[in-house]
């Protein structure tokens, strides 16, 4: 069992390491333009450098966890999922409850359902002309971006979700006595929980792309203003380095999603990894 | 197998505290619970009708064991439907308790063969929920789930979901979410069709004993010629499109019921004869519609 976890570590990290090795021999023997491509040593050192607080460490000041929190990319890092979580909020708050009705009643979904499927292909990047005219610049426009963003995944599971409650549950629910609403608190809303959970996984994905997207327009702090700022610089080991940040924060919240997923459908048969 | 008898009667005092244990009912004279008068019912389809049921009259007295037999499409699942209120008839009325049927309702418990438990409660949730919808209170809900898991041996399995629970616990979960909230009626349809033979015994055993226990009146829906006559005071064989009472026996042996006895595997033969008429005509039918098609 040991040895072969530590096998399968080591088969998923050969690929990644041997990437490395010559992207550093390439960059070492001089073969690119360090502009272009910086080695992976002064990607890691930048890095480094990006987390790391800009001060020296002074007691006057305050203490040692606020200094230890007060590099660049823990700030940045806080800024984007602040928006991330505030336009996530605004727009799976109003997707909820709009999917739930439209997915419950059929004259609602049949008087809206046309407007959704018409905005649903607009990519929330398109958006943005609309969205600095209306809001200007700052953290509004960027909060309106990725609630568009998050808006339609979880509207879309909503419905799809409460029309897909198997007829059985809500017959053996009558016949228990249970009236309209208490079949929709108790039966309907927790037998479309995978679909809205998955719905929110994706929501919460897509607000990620749109926060980098919306902070390199509209604001001056954030993963995706810093890369940008960075390239005007051409500190192209910094953008690298904000890159890999970027990845590493999505994929620590789709682990930390999926994983309250499992929690929330522990009682559910197929799931999802 | 046994039971435990302190529970057992413990739930028998809270739940029917006016119904005598059962007896072997006397059709003549108990008084009818379920009547089933003139009912006709029919579907429409994409190029025609069905005629699922045809003019049944049934009576069903207080604290009977009736069985609905026949093969697939003979409408027995759409005559428990339209007694518990799920769809009604085209024609005709049902009445439990002296009121026409209406709607589903408590007092007409179903019993499902998909179980159809609630797959995110617990257990114990489950087995509640009737009685939160019924507004009890908590400590009583909480003493009543008790005594239902005690007397389904379910206890040990309080805490679990349904997707842990083998199928023959899953019945009896569904079973137990039945019997607490004591309503007279039992409905179940083709409750135990798809578990394994020993699972299947131990749980008709199960069921006649609760039964006994508490006098409901139960309509048990089967195309099993075995269980039927191991079960029920009363067959009805129904006919194949339209559906229609083709025969109404009463079953006179004693129990508990030995399916190697003589007495009854003469009536299995006598049922076989029956409903394998029936089922030829199923097959004709189906073959014909898939030729035609």
């Amino acid at each position: 069992m040991h040895t072969s976890r530590l096998k399968s570590l080591a088969e998923g990290l050969a690929v990644p390491v041997a990437a490395i090795l010559l992207w550093q021999i390439a960059c070492s023997l001089g073969l690119v333009n360090p502009m272009v491509l910086p080695s992976p040593a002064a990607v890691a050192a930048r890095w480094w450098a990006y987390l790391a607080p800009m001060e020296p460490f002074d007691p006057a000041t305050g203490s040692y966890l606020a200094w230890l929190f007060s590099g660049e990319m823990i700030h940045d890092a806080i800024g984007s999922l602040t928006r991330v979580a505030l336009g996530f909020f605004v727009g799976a708050g109003l997707a909820l409850p709009l999917g739930l009705f439209m997915g419950s009643s059929d004259t609602i979904y049949r008087h809206i359902n046309p407007l959704m499927q018409v905005l649903r292909p607009i990519p929330p990047i398109a958006y943005i002309p609309l969205s600095i005219l209306w809001f200007g610049l700052g953290n509004a426009p960027a909060v309106f971006l990725i609630a568009i963003g998050a808006f339609f995944p979880v509207l879309m599971n909503t419905i799809a979700g409460v029309r897909h409650v198997d007829g059985i549950y809500i017959r053996a629910a009558r016949s228990l006595g249970a009236s309209r609403l208490t079949i929709f608190r108790r039966v309907i809303l927790p037998a479309a929980t995978p679909y809205i959970l998955s719905g929110a996984r994706i929501g919460i994905g897509t607000a990620f792309i749109v926060v980098i997207v919306a902070e390199m327009i509209a604001v001056n702090n954030g993963l995706g203003f810093r890369i940008l700022e960075a390239r005007e610089y051409f500190w192209s080991d910094k953008i690298i380095a904000g890159m890999l940040t970027i990845g590493i924060l999505g994929l620590g919240i789709d682990m930390a999603v999926s994983r309250l997923n499992s929690h929330l459908l522990r009682w559910h048969r197929g799931l999802e990894s | 197998m046994s039971m435990h008898p302190a529970s057992v009667e413990a739930l028998t005092e809270r739940a029917m505290p006016l119904i005598e244990p059962m007896s072997a009912p006397d059709a003549g004279t108990a008084a009818p619970h379920i009547v089933v008068e003139g009912v006709d019912k029919r579907f429409g389809v994409p190029g025609g009708e069905i005629v699922a049921l045809k003019g049944i009259d049934l009576t069903i007295s207080r604290g009977e064991f009736v069985c609905l037999l026949g093969p697939s499409g003979c409408g027995k699942s759409t005559l428990l439907n339209a007694i518990a209120g799920f769809s009604a008839p085209t024609k005709g009325t049902i009445a439990v308790e002296g009121r026409t049927v209406a709607a589903p309702g408590p007092d007409r418990g179903m019993v499902f063969q998909e179980y159809a438990l609630f797959p995110w409660m617990s257990v114990a949730a489950n087995i509640a929920f009737g009685l939160e919808i019924k507004g009890m209170k908590r400590a009583d809900i909480d003493a009543r789930v008790a005594e239902l898991l005690a007397m389904l041996k379910l206890t040990e399995f309080r805490d679990r979901f349904p997707k842990d629970l083998s199928g023959g616990m899953r019945q009896r979960v569904a079973i137990a979410r039945v019997l607490a909230l004591d309503s007279p009626v039992m409905l179940m349809d083709e409750p135990f069709g798809a578990l394994d033979a020993l699972t299947r015994r131990s749980l008709q055993d199960e069921l006649i004993r609760i039964w006994a226990a508490t006098g409901k009146t139960i309509v048990f829906v089967t195309h099993s010629i075995e269980e039927s006559i191991y079960l029920a005071d009363r067959i009805v064989v129904l006919t194949y499109r339209p559906g229609t009472i083709k025969r109404d026996i009463r079953v006179e042996l004693p129990r508990p019921r030995d399916s190697a006895a003589g007495a009854f595997n003469e009536l299995k033969r006598e049922l076989s004869a029956l409903v394998t008429a029936e089922q030829h005509r199923f097959e004709e039918v189906e073959v014909k519609g898939l030729t035609t098609d």
